[in-house]
């Protein structure tokens, strides 16, 4: 039975690979990975991993999936035609499938005991966790007590990755136009306030004067600072 | 603005579980699956729902890009400070056993503590990333 579920959702798993290289609509495309994502953490399942299902699911088919849209409405929703010749990377692809396939049967059986990722430290972390720390969940152990120096490092790493997508994102420059487009179109109260208190200061100075007077007496007093367009509504 | 009610009663209905949820995870990460990291995922995914439901405005007004922000650098800080009893008792950073006679509560603390560390980092960085695209966006 676990067996069928294993070849079904592996099958699933090339299908959908196949469907992300053929599909040209970028929002298909992002879809089809939070799918491939939700099946890889069912896979994980498979392997009694439940916390990896459970940060796959999260990560990579919750948030990964929400950014990836936020950036495609950031850019055009087709996928470009591509721009060179396609006969280098299809050779470096075909040349790196062939060494994939051909390490394929070097590998352990799948969910295997002996494999050798399970030969080195984990039987001394699973036969000692329990006793050295008390605690019962043995990732946790391992990640947050044995290996606290390098989570340590994973966290400075989010924060480190963090910091960087931010600085890209909002830490250049845009060029000028969309910005006044944006300021105008949405800070009419910040413009307001500023031509009544330019008009203040003018029924102050002059006495009480026509508003449209104000307006143009304001545009030209403030002439030095950028926002033209905030005297003539 | 009208049409999505009922996806807007079901976000209203589900949040409060999303973040009990991301919490259990994190308290609970010692006897089942999860942790810091998931949990703070999960938590930034609220917020994340919040915005796209409700909206970017409503969403900052509730966490401000700046918490948000905060919260990245402040996750590390909690980590390392977490850290710090071990060291200044004689026994080495990141030592849990300086928080409680007991060692085995003594390790839940410590895990539990350096955790929390890492839930804000993640909390931050998500929700902060997801800020950024918005805030760039048309």
């Amino acid at each position: 039975m676990i067996a069928l579920i294993t070849m079904t959702l592996l099958t699933l798993l090339a299908a959908i690979t196949v469907a992300i290289i053929v599909q040209r609509s970028m929002f298909g495309v992002v879809i089809l990975a939070g799918v491939y994502s939700f099946l890889m953490a069912t896979v994980m399942l498979l392997l009694d991993a439940p916390d990896v299902a459970m940060t796959e699911a999260s990560v990579g088919a919750g948030v990964s999936t929400v950014l990836l849209l936020s950036a495609l409405h950031l850019c055009k929703p087709r996928e470009m035609a591509p721009v060179g010749s396609v006969a280098i990377p299809l050779m470096v692809s075909l040349i790196i499938g062939a060494a994939l396939i051909y390490g394929t049967p070097g590998l352990s059986k799948f969910g295997a005991e002996n494999a050798a990722i399970h030969q080195h430290v984990a039987p001394y972390y699973l036969e000692n966790s329990l006793r050295d720390m008390g605690v019962k969940n043995v990732v946790t152990t391992v990640l947050a007590s044995y290996r606290a120096f390098d989570t340590l490092g994973e966290v400075t790493v989010v924060f480190a990755a963090g910091i960087g997508v931010m600085m890209l994102l909002r830490g250049a420059p845009r060029d000028p136009t969309p910005r006044e487009d944006e300021t105008d179109s949405d800070g009419g109260s910040g413009d307001e306030t500023d031509a009544d208190l330019a008009e203040r200061e003018d029924d102050a100075a002059a006495g009480t004067t026509a508003t449209t007077a104000a307006a143009d007496t304001s545009t030209s007093s403030t002439g030095t600072t950028p926002p033209q367009s905030s005297g003539s509504p | 603005m009208t049409f999505d009610l009922i996806l807007r009663i079901t976000t209203k209905l589900l949040m409060p579980f999303m973040l009990v949820f991301a919490l259990y995870v994190h308290f609970h990460g010692d006897y089942g699956p999860g942790g810091g990291f998931q949990a703070g995922v999960i938590a930034a995914g609220m917020v994340i729902l919040y915005a796209i439901v409700f909206g970017k405005r409503t969403a900052l007004r509730a966490v401000p890009t700046g918490v948000a922000n905060a919260m990245v650098p402040l996750g590390v800080f909690i980590y390392l400070v977490a850290g710090l009893p071990g060291l200044f008792g004689g026994r080495g950073f990141l030592d849990y056993s300086v928080y409680h006679e007991n060692h085995a509560k003594a390790q839940e603390w410590g895990i539990i503590a350096i955790e929390i560390g890492v839930l804000v980092s993640v909390a931050g960085t998500m929700i902060s990333m997801f800020y950024a695209f918005i805030a760039r966006g048309r």
